[in-house]
Protein backbone atom coordinates (compact mmCIF):
# COMPACT_ATOMS: atom_id res chain seq x y z
CA UNK A 1 0.00 0.00 0.00
CA UNK A 2 2.69 2.30 0.88
CA UNK A 3 4.28 1.44 -2.23
CA UNK A 4 1.41 2.65 -4.29
CA UNK A 5 1.21 5.68 -2.89
CA UNK A 6 4.85 6.32 -3.15
CA UNK A 7 4.76 5.24 -6.61
CA UNK A 8 2.17 8.07 -7.30
CA UNK A 9 4.12 10.67 -5.56
CA UNK A 10 7.35 9.99 -7.19
CA UNK A 11 5.52 9.58 -10.46
CA UNK A 12 3.67 12.80 -10.69
CA UNK A 13 6.22 14.64 -9.44
CA UNK A 14 8.42 13.61 -12.32
CA UNK A 15 6.12 14.08 -14.53
CA UNK A 16 5.71 17.96 -13.40
CA UNK A 17 9.65 18.55 -13.42
CA UNK A 18 9.25 17.28 -17.26
CA UNK A 19 6.45 19.45 -18.19
CA UNK A 20 9.19 22.26 -16.44
CA UNK A 21 11.73 21.54 -18.58
CA UNK A 22 10.00 21.54 -21.98
CA UNK A 23 7.94 25.20 -20.29
CA UNK A 24 11.32 26.30 -20.15
CA UNK A 25 12.83 25.68 -23.80
CA UNK A 26 9.73 26.93 -24.93
CA UNK A 27 10.59 30.44 -23.41
CA UNK A 28 14.27 30.07 -24.91
CA UNK A 29 15.09 31.48 -28.10
CA UNK A 30 14.89 29.44 -31.70
CA UNK A 31 18.21 28.16 -32.13
CA UNK A 32 17.51 26.56 -35.99
CA UNK A 33 19.36 28.80 -38.85
CA UNK A 34 17.16 29.85 -41.68
CA UNK A 35 20.16 28.37 -43.69
CA UNK A 36 19.43 30.25 -47.75
CA UNK A 37 18.42 33.44 -46.17
CA UNK A 38 21.26 33.04 -43.21
CA UNK A 39 24.40 32.03 -42.79
CA UNK A 40 26.87 31.31 -40.06
CA UNK A 41 30.54 31.68 -40.10
CA UNK A 42 31.85 27.90 -40.58
CA UNK A 43 34.54 26.13 -38.63
CA UNK A 44 37.93 26.58 -39.14
CA UNK A 45 38.64 22.78 -39.42
CA UNK A 46 36.26 23.06 -42.14
CA UNK A 47 38.22 20.60 -44.77
CA UNK A 48 36.73 22.08 -48.76
CA UNK A 49 38.79 20.97 -52.07
CA UNK A 50 42.38 22.16 -51.25
CA UNK A 51 43.83 25.45 -52.57
CA UNK A 52 47.03 26.63 -53.21
CA UNK A 53 48.28 29.27 -50.86
CA UNK A 54 49.69 33.10 -51.28
CA UNK A 55 52.61 33.71 -50.16
CA UNK A 56 52.15 37.18 -48.57
CA UNK A 57 56.23 37.94 -49.29
CA UNK A 58 56.37 36.95 -53.14
CA UNK A 59 52.52 37.53 -54.19
CA UNK A 60 52.47 33.81 -55.77
CA UNK A 61 52.28 30.12 -54.66
CA UNK A 62 54.94 28.70 -52.78
CA UNK A 63 54.98 25.10 -55.23
CA UNK A 64 58.51 24.02 -56.25
CA UNK A 65 57.40 21.41 -58.17
CA UNK A 66 58.16 17.95 -56.33
CA UNK A 67 55.65 16.51 -57.10
CA UNK A 68 55.21 14.95 -53.51
CA UNK A 69 51.30 15.53 -53.51
CA UNK A 70 50.98 13.71 -56.88
CA UNK A 71 53.05 10.62 -55.42
CA UNK A 72 50.93 11.03 -52.11
CA UNK A 73 47.25 10.85 -53.67
CA UNK A 74 46.02 7.81 -53.15
CA UNK A 75 43.16 8.42 -55.18
CA UNK A 76 45.42 9.73 -58.01
CA UNK A 77 43.41 13.25 -58.16
CA UNK A 78 46.08 15.72 -58.65
CA UNK A 79 48.05 15.94 -62.09
CA UNK A 80 51.08 18.56 -60.74
CA UNK A 81 52.97 19.85 -64.38
CA UNK A 82 56.10 22.01 -64.20
CA UNK A 83 59.13 23.14 -66.81
CA UNK A 84 62.83 24.24 -66.16
CA UNK A 85 63.27 27.94 -67.17
CA UNK A 86 66.21 29.86 -68.04
CA UNK A 87 67.74 31.78 -65.09
CA UNK A 88 65.19 30.26 -62.55
CA UNK A 89 66.48 27.88 -59.85
CA UNK A 90 64.35 24.55 -59.73
CA UNK A 91 61.64 23.79 -61.21
CA UNK A 92 58.71 26.23 -62.30
CA UNK A 93 54.61 25.61 -61.51
CA UNK A 94 52.77 25.77 -65.35
CA UNK A 95 49.37 23.45 -63.97
CA UNK A 96 48.41 22.46 -61.08
CA UNK A 97 45.15 20.03 -61.83
CA UNK A 98 42.43 19.10 -59.16
CA UNK A 99 40.01 16.10 -59.99
CA UNK A 100 37.38 16.83 -57.04
CA UNK A 101 35.03 14.44 -58.25
CA UNK A 102 37.90 11.89 -57.24
CA UNK A 103 39.02 13.65 -54.10
CA UNK A 104 38.22 11.72 -51.00
CA UNK A 105 39.74 15.16 -48.37
CA UNK A 106 42.26 12.79 -46.80
CA UNK A 107 44.28 15.88 -46.98
CA UNK A 108 47.22 13.52 -47.56
CA UNK A 109 48.32 16.10 -50.10
CA UNK A 110 48.50 19.00 -47.50
CA UNK A 111 50.59 16.91 -44.59
CA UNK A 112 53.38 15.68 -47.04
CA UNK A 113 53.63 19.20 -48.58
CA UNK A 114 57.61 20.25 -48.10
CA UNK A 115 56.64 24.21 -48.64
CA UNK A 116 53.07 24.26 -47.31
CA UNK A 117 52.02 25.25 -50.03
CA UNK A 118 48.54 23.98 -50.00
CA UNK A 119 45.52 24.67 -47.90
CA UNK A 120 41.74 23.77 -47.56
CA UNK A 121 39.56 26.11 -49.30
CA UNK A 122 36.15 27.56 -47.66
CA UNK A 123 33.97 26.83 -49.83
CA UNK A 124 30.76 24.66 -49.05
CA UNK A 125 28.02 25.17 -51.63
CA UNK A 126 29.14 23.50 -54.56
CA UNK A 127 26.70 22.36 -57.16
CA UNK A 128 26.79 21.40 -60.83
CA UNK A 129 25.98 20.64 -64.10
CA UNK A 130 29.20 18.27 -65.53
CA UNK A 131 31.86 16.91 -63.40
CA UNK A 132 34.13 19.29 -65.92
CA UNK A 133 32.99 22.10 -63.08
CA UNK A 134 34.95 19.89 -60.94
CA UNK A 135 38.20 19.46 -62.87
CA UNK A 136 39.72 22.58 -61.19
CA UNK A 137 42.80 24.30 -62.26
CA UNK A 138 44.04 25.58 -59.10
CA UNK A 139 47.19 27.82 -60.31
CA UNK A 140 44.36 29.82 -62.54
CA UNK A 141 42.18 29.72 -59.66
CA UNK A 142 45.36 31.53 -58.04
CA UNK A 143 45.63 33.93 -60.33
CA UNK A 144 41.99 34.70 -60.58
CA UNK A 145 41.87 35.59 -56.84
CA UNK A 146 44.89 37.61 -57.36
CA UNK B 1 -40.64 29.46 -31.46
CA UNK B 2 -42.91 26.23 -31.01
CA UNK B 3 -43.66 23.55 -33.83
CA UNK B 4 -47.44 24.23 -33.77
CA UNK B 5 -47.23 27.51 -35.02
CA UNK B 6 -48.09 28.07 -38.74
CA UNK B 7 -45.00 27.81 -40.92
CA UNK B 8 -44.70 30.60 -43.42
CA UNK B 9 -41.91 29.97 -46.55
CA UNK B 10 -39.27 28.90 -44.40
CA UNK B 11 -39.65 27.60 -40.78
CA UNK B 12 -37.75 29.45 -38.76
CA UNK B 13 -36.50 26.12 -37.70
CA UNK B 14 -35.13 24.74 -40.65
CA UNK B 15 -33.22 28.12 -41.08
CA UNK B 16 -31.55 27.87 -37.43
CA UNK B 17 -30.97 24.41 -38.67
CA UNK B 18 -28.79 25.34 -41.98
CA UNK B 19 -27.09 28.69 -40.32
CA UNK B 20 -26.13 26.81 -37.18
CA UNK B 21 -24.77 24.05 -39.01
CA UNK B 22 -23.36 26.10 -41.74
CA UNK B 23 -21.52 27.77 -38.57
CA UNK B 24 -20.66 24.46 -37.06
CA UNK B 25 -18.76 22.89 -40.30
CA UNK B 26 -16.82 26.39 -40.72
CA UNK B 27 -15.79 25.75 -37.49
CA UNK B 28 -15.02 22.26 -37.52
CA UNK B 29 -12.49 23.36 -40.80
CA UNK B 30 -11.06 26.61 -39.01
CA UNK B 31 -10.00 24.50 -35.31
CA UNK B 32 -8.67 22.01 -36.96
CA UNK B 33 -6.56 24.55 -39.56
CA UNK B 34 -5.82 26.30 -35.98
CA UNK B 35 -4.76 23.53 -33.89
CA UNK B 36 -2.68 21.68 -36.59
CA UNK B 37 -0.33 25.15 -36.96
CA UNK B 38 -0.86 25.25 -33.43
CA UNK B 39 0.63 21.86 -32.85
CA UNK B 40 3.28 22.23 -35.37
CA UNK B 41 4.26 25.71 -34.42
CA UNK B 42 4.64 24.79 -30.49
CA UNK B 43 6.41 21.56 -31.55
CA UNK B 44 8.94 23.60 -33.10
CA UNK B 45 9.35 25.86 -30.22
CA UNK B 46 9.26 23.65 -27.33
CA UNK B 47 12.35 22.03 -29.45
CA UNK B 48 13.89 26.00 -29.91
CA UNK B 49 12.67 25.05 -33.72
CA UNK B 50 11.02 28.06 -35.75
CA UNK B 51 8.16 25.10 -36.80
CA UNK B 52 6.37 25.85 -40.25
CA UNK B 53 8.23 29.02 -41.88
CA UNK B 54 7.79 28.95 -45.42
CA UNK B 55 4.49 28.82 -46.42
CA UNK B 56 2.58 32.28 -45.71
CA UNK B 57 4.64 34.64 -43.02
CA UNK B 58 5.66 32.16 -40.53
CA UNK B 59 4.07 29.31 -41.36
CA UNK B 60 0.24 30.45 -41.52
CA UNK B 61 -0.64 29.00 -44.85
CA UNK B 62 0.81 25.98 -44.49
CA UNK B 63 -1.85 23.93 -43.13
CA UNK B 64 -4.42 25.62 -45.65
CA UNK B 65 -2.15 24.34 -48.46
CA UNK B 66 -1.50 20.80 -46.58
CA UNK B 67 -5.76 20.53 -47.17
CA UNK B 68 -5.94 21.68 -50.40
CA UNK B 69 -3.12 18.95 -51.50
CA UNK B 70 -5.27 16.01 -48.71
CA UNK B 71 -8.36 17.26 -51.08
CA UNK B 72 -7.28 16.83 -54.62
CA UNK B 73 -5.09 13.35 -53.42
CA UNK B 74 -6.37 9.83 -54.68
CA UNK B 75 -8.57 7.81 -52.16
CA UNK B 76 -6.69 4.39 -52.70
CA UNK B 77 -8.63 1.53 -51.23
CA UNK B 78 -6.37 -1.98 -50.57
CA UNK B 79 -7.01 -4.61 -52.61
CA UNK B 80 -8.21 -7.32 -50.30
CA UNK B 81 -9.72 -4.35 -47.62
CA UNK B 82 -13.54 -4.51 -47.27
CA UNK B 83 -14.31 -1.92 -49.35
CA UNK B 84 -18.05 -0.43 -47.90
CA UNK B 85 -16.28 -0.52 -44.33
CA UNK B 86 -13.28 0.80 -45.54
CA UNK B 87 -15.27 3.72 -47.21
CA UNK B 88 -17.13 4.06 -44.50
CA UNK B 89 -14.88 4.55 -41.35
CA UNK B 90 -13.87 8.20 -42.19
CA UNK B 91 -17.74 9.25 -42.56
CA UNK B 92 -18.37 7.37 -39.47
CA UNK B 93 -15.82 9.01 -37.69
CA UNK B 94 -16.77 12.12 -38.75
CA UNK B 95 -20.22 12.27 -38.30
CA UNK B 96 -20.31 13.10 -34.49
CA UNK B 97 -18.48 16.10 -34.98
CA UNK B 98 -21.13 17.77 -36.54
CA UNK B 99 -23.90 16.32 -33.89
CA UNK B 100 -21.66 17.10 -30.50
CA UNK B 101 -21.58 20.84 -30.98
CA UNK B 102 -25.61 20.53 -31.02
CA UNK B 103 -24.85 20.67 -27.03
CA UNK B 104 -21.67 23.01 -26.93
CA UNK B 105 -22.86 25.94 -24.73
CA UNK B 106 -20.26 28.50 -26.09
CA UNK B 107 -21.78 31.29 -24.48
CA UNK B 108 -25.04 31.82 -21.72
CA UNK B 109 -27.20 32.52 -25.74
CA UNK B 110 -24.99 31.08 -27.94
CA UNK B 111 -26.08 27.25 -28.32
CA UNK B 112 -27.56 25.53 -30.94
CA UNK B 113 -29.94 23.49 -28.47
CA UNK B 114 -29.85 22.85 -24.56
CA UNK B 115 -30.99 19.30 -24.40
CA UNK B 116 -31.47 18.12 -20.96
CA UNK B 117 -29.27 15.30 -21.30
CA UNK B 118 -26.50 17.29 -22.44
CA UNK B 119 -23.61 15.85 -21.09
CA UNK B 120 -24.53 12.16 -21.47
CA UNK B 121 -25.32 13.22 -25.18
CA UNK B 122 -21.77 14.33 -26.26
CA UNK B 123 -20.06 11.98 -24.24
CA UNK B 124 -22.41 8.89 -25.68
CA UNK B 125 -21.59 10.89 -29.39
CA UNK B 126 -17.94 11.53 -29.25
CA UNK B 127 -17.55 7.43 -28.40
CA UNK B 128 -18.65 6.81 -31.48
CA UNK B 129 -14.91 7.80 -32.83
CA UNK B 130 -13.93 4.42 -31.06
CA UNK B 131 -16.19 2.52 -33.32
CA UNK B 132 -15.16 4.62 -36.26
CA UNK B 133 -11.53 3.38 -35.58
CA UNK B 134 -12.25 -0.23 -35.33
CA UNK B 135 -14.21 -0.18 -38.39
CA UNK B 136 -11.09 1.35 -40.15
CA UNK B 137 -8.89 -1.01 -38.74
CA UNK B 138 -10.97 -4.19 -39.39
CA UNK B 139 -11.76 -3.10 -43.04
CA UNK B 140 -8.49 -2.19 -44.06
CA UNK B 141 -7.13 -5.61 -44.19
CA UNK B 142 -3.68 -4.37 -42.79
CA UNK B 143 -2.09 -5.90 -39.88
CA UNK B 144 -1.09 -2.62 -38.20
CA UNK B 145 -4.54 -0.38 -38.72
CA UNK B 146 -6.27 -4.05 -37.16
CA UNK B 147 -3.50 -3.77 -34.39
CA UNK B 148 -4.08 -0.49 -33.79
CA UNK B 149 -8.14 -0.98 -34.31
CA UNK B 150 -7.63 -3.16 -31.10
CA UNK B 151 -5.21 -0.99 -28.87
CA UNK B 152 -7.73 1.94 -29.27
CA UNK B 153 -10.86 0.02 -28.20
CA UNK B 154 -8.75 -1.64 -24.76
CA UNK B 155 -8.09 2.33 -24.38
CA UNK B 156 -11.05 3.62 -24.98
CA UNK B 157 -13.43 0.98 -22.32
CA UNK B 158 -10.76 1.48 -19.66
CA UNK B 159 -10.58 5.04 -19.79
CA UNK B 160 -14.11 5.65 -20.44
CA UNK B 161 -14.71 4.39 -17.03
CA UNK B 162 -12.98 7.16 -15.28
CA UNK B 163 -13.91 9.59 -17.41
CA UNK B 164 -17.71 9.42 -17.13
CA UNK B 165 -17.07 8.55 -12.75
CA UNK B 166 -15.46 12.03 -12.38
CA UNK B 167 -17.99 13.87 -14.28
CA UNK B 168 -20.43 12.38 -12.37
CA UNK B 169 -19.12 13.46 -9.24
CA UNK B 170 -19.81 16.92 -10.56
CA UNK B 171 -23.43 16.05 -11.93
CA UNK B 172 -24.17 14.68 -8.59
CA UNK B 173 -23.05 18.07 -7.06
CA UNK B 174 -25.43 19.99 -9.88
CA UNK B 175 -28.13 17.70 -10.26
CA UNK B 176 -28.03 18.29 -13.74
CA UNK B 177 -26.88 17.11 -16.96
CA UNK B 178 -27.70 20.13 -19.28
CA UNK B 179 -24.49 21.62 -20.57
CA UNK B 180 -26.15 25.03 -19.55
CA UNK B 181 -27.05 23.83 -16.29
CA UNK B 182 -23.56 22.75 -15.46
CA UNK B 183 -22.43 25.99 -15.87
CA UNK B 184 -24.89 27.94 -13.94
CA UNK B 185 -24.63 25.75 -11.30
CA UNK B 186 -21.09 27.24 -10.74
CA UNK B 187 -21.23 30.36 -9.43
CA UNK B 188 -18.14 31.60 -8.58
CA UNK B 189 -16.19 28.94 -7.03
CA UNK B 190 -15.10 26.46 -10.26
CA UNK B 191 -15.49 22.82 -10.13
CA UNK B 192 -11.99 22.47 -10.48
CA UNK B 193 -11.37 23.93 -7.48
CA UNK B 194 -14.36 22.09 -5.55
CA UNK B 195 -13.49 19.04 -7.46
CA UNK B 196 -9.75 18.98 -8.21
CA UNK B 197 -9.06 15.46 -8.23
CA UNK B 198 -12.14 15.15 -10.64
CA UNK B 199 -10.43 17.72 -13.35
CA UNK B 200 -7.36 15.68 -12.91
CA UNK B 201 -9.22 12.28 -13.59
CA UNK B 202 -11.64 13.71 -16.39
CA UNK B 203 -8.29 15.46 -18.31
CA UNK B 204 -6.34 12.55 -17.87
CA UNK B 205 -8.82 10.28 -19.44
CA UNK B 206 -10.00 12.57 -21.98
CA UNK B 207 -6.45 12.97 -23.15
CA UNK B 208 -6.41 8.80 -23.70
CA UNK B 209 -9.96 9.35 -25.21
CA UNK B 210 -8.17 11.47 -27.91
CA UNK B 211 -5.13 8.87 -28.59
CA UNK B 212 -3.24 11.85 -28.24
CA UNK B 213 0.64 11.22 -26.71
CA UNK B 214 1.16 9.78 -24.12
CA UNK B 215 -1.30 7.45 -25.23
CA UNK B 216 -1.41 7.47 -28.72
CA UNK B 217 -0.66 3.79 -28.41
CA UNK B 218 -3.53 3.13 -31.52
CA UNK B 219 -1.37 5.15 -33.90
CA UNK B 220 2.41 4.50 -32.23
CA UNK B 221 4.33 5.27 -35.12
CA UNK B 222 7.39 3.76 -34.28
CA UNK B 223 5.22 0.35 -33.93
CA UNK B 224 2.37 0.39 -35.79
CA UNK B 225 3.44 2.85 -38.97
CA UNK B 226 0.40 5.24 -38.79
CA UNK B 227 -1.94 2.65 -36.70
CA UNK B 228 -5.80 2.35 -37.97
CA UNK B 229 -5.30 4.97 -40.32
CA UNK B 230 -2.22 3.51 -42.20
CA UNK B 231 -4.25 2.56 -45.24
CA UNK B 232 -6.14 6.02 -45.59
CA UNK B 233 -5.07 8.36 -47.88
CA UNK B 234 -6.52 11.84 -49.32
CA UNK B 235 -9.87 12.99 -47.97
CA UNK B 236 -10.35 9.46 -46.15
CA UNK B 237 -7.79 10.50 -44.11
CA UNK B 238 -8.51 13.83 -43.35
CA UNK B 239 -11.53 12.94 -41.78
CA UNK B 240 -9.33 11.50 -39.52
CA UNK B 241 -7.44 14.08 -38.87
CA UNK B 242 -10.18 16.86 -38.61
CA UNK B 243 -11.90 14.36 -36.45
CA UNK B 244 -8.75 13.91 -34.01
CA UNK B 245 -8.50 17.69 -33.85
CA UNK B 246 -12.26 18.62 -33.37
CA UNK B 247 -12.14 15.23 -30.58
CA UNK B 248 -9.43 17.24 -28.76
CA UNK B 249 -12.26 20.37 -28.73
CA UNK B 250 -15.02 18.38 -27.48
CA UNK B 251 -12.48 17.30 -24.33
CA UNK B 252 -11.33 20.61 -23.69
CA UNK B 253 -14.72 22.28 -23.82
CA UNK B 254 -16.66 19.40 -21.18
CA UNK B 255 -13.77 20.35 -19.59
CA UNK B 256 -14.21 23.89 -19.35
CA UNK B 257 -18.20 23.51 -19.36
CA UNK B 258 -18.01 21.04 -16.21
CA UNK B 259 -15.06 22.35 -14.50
CA UNK B 260 -13.65 25.52 -15.41
CA UNK B 261 -16.88 28.07 -15.05
CA UNK B 262 -17.99 27.90 -18.72
CA UNK B 263 -18.38 30.97 -20.52
CA UNK B 264 -17.83 32.96 -16.97
CA UNK B 265 -15.39 35.35 -16.81
CA UNK B 266 -14.51 39.10 -15.76
CA UNK B 267 -17.63 41.10 -17.55
CA UNK B 268 -17.77 42.45 -21.10
CA UNK B 269 -20.45 44.30 -22.90
CA UNK B 270 -23.79 41.93 -23.65
CA UNK B 271 -22.21 39.15 -21.71
CA UNK B 272 -24.63 36.74 -22.82
CA UNK B 273 -22.98 36.52 -26.33
CA UNK B 274 -19.29 37.42 -25.78
CA UNK B 275 -19.17 34.92 -23.03
CA UNK B 276 -17.62 33.27 -26.13
CA UNK B 277 -14.37 35.07 -25.55
CA UNK B 278 -13.86 33.48 -21.84
CA UNK B 279 -14.68 30.23 -23.11
CA UNK B 280 -12.61 30.18 -26.15
CA UNK B 281 -9.96 31.28 -23.77
CA UNK B 282 -10.35 28.46 -21.71
CA UNK B 283 -10.91 25.54 -24.44
CA UNK B 284 -7.67 27.70 -25.72
CA UNK B 285 -6.18 27.24 -23.01
CA UNK B 286 -6.67 23.76 -22.17
CA UNK B 287 -5.55 22.51 -25.66
CA UNK B 288 -2.48 24.36 -24.98
CA UNK B 289 -1.77 22.15 -22.01
CA UNK B 290 -2.63 19.12 -24.13
CA UNK B 291 -0.23 19.99 -26.93
CA UNK B 292 2.99 20.82 -24.38
CA UNK B 293 1.84 17.37 -22.86
CA UNK B 294 2.25 15.66 -25.82
CA UNK B 295 5.62 17.11 -26.82
CA UNK B 296 7.05 16.56 -23.13
CA UNK B 297 6.52 12.96 -22.48
CA UNK B 298 7.06 9.48 -24.26
CA UNK B 299 4.36 6.90 -25.32
CA UNK B 300 3.22 4.33 -22.75
CA UNK B 301 3.74 0.91 -22.76
CA UNK B 302 0.51 -0.90 -23.18
CA UNK B 303 0.75 -2.28 -19.75
CA UNK B 304 1.07 0.75 -18.13
CA UNK B 305 -1.65 2.81 -20.21
CA UNK B 306 -3.77 -0.21 -18.58
CA UNK B 307 -2.49 -0.59 -15.08
CA UNK B 308 -2.49 3.66 -14.62
CA UNK B 309 -6.19 3.43 -15.58
CA UNK B 310 -7.24 0.37 -13.45
CA UNK B 311 -5.06 0.70 -10.44
CA UNK B 312 -5.15 4.66 -9.69
CA UNK B 313 -7.68 6.08 -12.35
CA UNK B 314 -10.47 4.51 -11.45
CA UNK B 315 -10.25 3.44 -7.74
CA UNK B 316 -9.72 6.99 -7.72
CA UNK B 317 -12.22 8.23 -9.57
CA UNK B 318 -14.91 5.96 -7.37
CA UNK B 319 -13.29 7.14 -3.83
CA UNK B 320 -14.05 10.25 -5.40
CA UNK B 321 -17.73 10.05 -6.38
CA UNK B 322 -18.35 8.56 -2.79
CA UNK B 323 -16.85 11.53 -0.97
CA UNK B 324 -18.61 13.62 -3.28
CA UNK B 325 -22.45 11.50 -2.88
CA UNK B 326 -21.97 11.77 1.24
CA UNK B 327 -21.29 15.45 1.35
CA UNK B 328 -24.29 15.85 -1.04
CA UNK B 329 -26.24 14.10 1.21
CA UNK B 330 -24.79 16.09 4.65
Amino acid sequence: MREYFSLLYTGAKSLLVGLGVTFRALLQPVVTVQYPRQRIDITPNFRGHTELVRDPETGSHRCIVCMMCEKDCPSGCITVKGETREGVKGKVLTAYQLDFTKCSLCGACVEVCPTSALCYSREYALAGFTAGEFRYDLLARLEETG
Amino acid sequence: MTATEPAGFLPPELIRLAVTSLIVMGFVFFNSILLGYLERKLAGWFQRRPGPMEVGPQGLLQLIVDGVKLVGKQIIIPREAAKPLFLLAPLLAFMPVGIAFIVVPFSNRLQVRDLDVGLLFIVAIMSFNVMAILIAGWGSNNKYSLFGAIRAVAQNIAYEIPMLLSLLAVVLMANTLSMRGLVLAQGRLWNMIVQPVAFLIYFIAGLAETHRAPFDLPEAESELTAGFHTEFSGMAFSFFFLAEYTHMFFVASIAVVVFLGGWSGPPLPWIDYTGIVWFMLKVYALLFIMIWIRWTYPRVRFDQLLNFCWQYLIPFALVNLLVTAVVVKL
